[in-house]
């Protein structure tokens, strides 16, 4: 059972559950030829990837602590500094409001982020389990997740957004994160329907199968490890479509609203004054397509990584 | 063909109703949550009691069910099915007026923006996928592929505020200062929004940012695909008969190569459909979209919730449209 259940994982990529205790594989360190080692060394080789990664965890730190990007108080205004072009002490200058540009600009990073790492955290979860359990028994439960995941599909998501957010009215981040949840679990469950379906008849799965292994041991064991891969890369990509989707929602009027900080509200505040001082559109524009572009990237070197094709 | 076509069919009515009702169940889940809609209308004034109740009333929000938690609704979601497949009535705004009259008045515009949008994308995207496609490696492919993944990472609402300041604005100034350009194209196409004086040419430019976006899953689409079949034996054949350049691309692989593509264009109608919200925010087209928008901001829910019923309905019918014309156009489609 040991020497079964070990070689299963093995081929499945033993390094996902951590760095777990795998004492029956001795061969495990000399090899160091898994899925993951081989990846981990060729994406630290791939400098796109690595700006973008780079990058991403500047936004990060932004959303977890402002306080290490900025001193000022994006509170603090004074409207007769209303516009004030960049300097050196305040270098994205003044808002229309008479505030600190910049720290606005740092403290709005938190609530795109908060939202896009809990809605895709929950997409990831739901999506996958349901995905799972649709791919492993077929059958009824198969067609049944199936129909449902179609209609969710049939649901433009930006309409469906606009509908449950003029109609909720109460328009903050868990609202916006329920929705994104909401419209978004299928395609997850979808990639993950496919690639148990595409594993879950191997010959190691049998082999598991035969000695007695359990269904969730099955699953979670055997099956799931191989569907984890593509799961990533599109969670990478779905991380930065989030981050866009909250921005239009935001510009639309249906998101996020004025006195909260975000990079949607300050776009779509200072759109007017784009003729006279551009800067008050550009520096947030160029924050936001910069966060989604680098998921993006990172999501496609990802997957280029985690193929086994590709080498 | 006939089998596959029936099935399709019977497939339908199911994923209409479970959409319907998707929409019908978080608009009921949002209102039971949070309150009467119509109180929004009033701001912080509080309105007189009896003329909350007539609106409430009027708009349809009155059901019992509303105020329960949870409740799916099912007596309101017949209701709602009934009106609005045998009277043809998706709800009222605030002055009485039809959703379906606001509709009438506002699709032309839309309906122009989504046929430049989907030309735009199609002619531009293929033409650009069939380049990258026939030479792989080439300075057309590299160029092809690194304006995608920036075309995929720009929200088309920044794309479409740059576009409408630089091009619109900026540009549009300096051809408007000059006295031999026609008037149709310095102040008509290059207006920083739609004009009723020229109501195709200034639609041209949001058209295109519209289809911008979905411009670069079509070159992709059509580069791999035409990669993969020009590569197919028969392809080989067909030069190996002697027959031109030419004539093995335009006719033999392309018209392979395209199948997906066609697809593709007929799904993106949908996401079309959605993109026009922001589009026609942002150049100010009286269409849908900006129904859409208009009515969010004020927080007219009846309107939202029927404007996008009726879209949806147009989307999965272009959907169920596309698939009939897949199994036309690829006779390898069968069911079973």
């Amino acid at each position: 059972m040991s020497d079964l259940t070990s070689a299963g994982s093995a081929i499945g990529g033993a390094p996902v559950a951590g760095d777990g205790p795998t004492p029956d594989a001795p061969g495990g360190k000399e090899r160091n030829a898994s899925l993951w080692a081989d990846a981990r060394r060729q994406l630290l080789r791939d400098p796109v990837f690595v700006i973008a990664f780079v990058y991403v965890l500047a936004v990060g730190s932004m959303a977890l602590f402002p306080k290490l990007w900025t001193s000022q108080d994006p509170r603090a205004c004074s409207t007769d500094r209303s516009r004030v072009s960049p300097s050196w002490e305040h270098p994205f200058g003044f808002d229309v409001l008479g505030c600190d540009y910049y720290s606005h600009a740092i403290y709005g990073a938190r609530p795109s982020m908060v939202i896009a790492v809990m809605a895709t955290s929950g997409i990831v979860v739901f999506g996958g389990v349901l995905g799972l359990l649709a791919g492993y028994y077929g059958g009824w439960v198969d067609a049944v997740i199936s129909r449902v995941m179609d209609i969710f599909f049939s649901l433009p998501f930006l309409l469906g957004a606009i509908v449950f957010l003029t109609v909720i009215k109460r328009q903050n981040i868990w609202t916006i994160t329920a929705v994104l949840f909401l419209l978004a679990w299928p395609t997850i469950a979808r990639i993950i329907r496919g690639s148990v379906i595409s594993s879950k008849d191997l010959d190691y799965v049998h082999a598991a199968k035969a000695v007695g292994a359990r269904n969730s041991r099955l699953m979670f064991r055997h099956i799931l490890p191989n569907a984890i891969a593509p799961m990533l890369v599109y969670a990478t990509i779905v991380l930065g479509s989030f981050v866009a989707a909250e921005a239009t929602l935001t510009f639309l009027g249906v998101g996020l609203q004025q006195p909260a900080q975000s990079w949607g509200i300050m776009i779509s505040t200072h759109q007017v004054y784009f003729l006279d001082d551009p800067w008050l559109l550009l520096f947030p524009c160029g924050l936001l397509v910069g966060t989604v572009l680098s998921f993006i990237l990172m999501g496609d070197a990802l997957r280029d990584a985690l193929d086994p094709k590709f080498r | 063909m006939g089998r596959y076509v029936i099935r399709r069919l019977l497939q339908f009515i199911p994923t209409v109703l479970g959409t319907m009702f998707l929409l019908h169940y978080m608009t009921s889940l949002a209102i039971q949550f949070s309150g009467n809609p119509v109180r929004a209308l009033f701001g912080d004034r509080t309105p007189d009691p009896a003329l909350l109740a007539a609106i409430t009333e009027r708009l349809g929000y009155g059901d019992p069910c509303l105020d329960q938690r949870g409740n799916p609704c099912f007596g309101l979601f017949l209701d709602r099915l009934q009106n609005i497949f045998f009277h043809f009535d998706f709800g009222i705004n605030l002055r009485q007026r039809e959703v379906t009259d606001l509709v009438a008045d506002a699709i032309p515009f839309t309906l122009k923006l989504l046929v430049i949008a989907i030309v735009f994308e199609a002619v531009v995207g293929i033409a650009a996928g069939v380049l990258a496609g026939l030479r792989g490696g080439s300075f057309t492919d590299y160029l092809v592929k690194i304006s995608t993944v920036f075309v995929i990472s720009v929200p088309i609402f920044v794309l479409g505020l740059v576009v409408r300041e630089f091009v619109g604005v900026k540009f549009g100034n300096v051809l408007r200062g000059q006295d031999w350009i026609p008037d149709v194209i310095s102040s008509g196409m290059f207006s920083p929004g739609f004009k009723p004086d020229y109501p195709f040419a200034s639609l041209i430019i949001p058209g295109m940012v519209l289809g911008a976006v979905s411009l670069a899953t079509t070159a992709r689409l059509t580069r791999t695909s035409i990669m993969e079949n020009i590569r197919a034996d028969y392809v080989r054949t067909a030069k190996a008969k002697g027959l031109t350049n030419k004539r093995v691309i335009g006719v033999h692989t392309l018209r392979n190569s395209l199948i997906p593509v066609i697809t593709f264009l007929g799904v993106d109608i949908g996401a079309a459909m959605a993109g026009a919200v922001v589009t026609e925010t942002i150049f100010n087209v009286p269409g849908i979209g900006r129904l859409v928008t208009m009515s969010a901001r004020t927080g007219e829910s009846s309107v939202v919730v029927g404007v996008v019923t009726m879209l949806v309905l147009v989307v999965l019918l272009a959907n169920l449209l596309v698939d009939l014309l897949y199994a036309v156009l690829d006779p390898r489609i069968r069911y079973e």
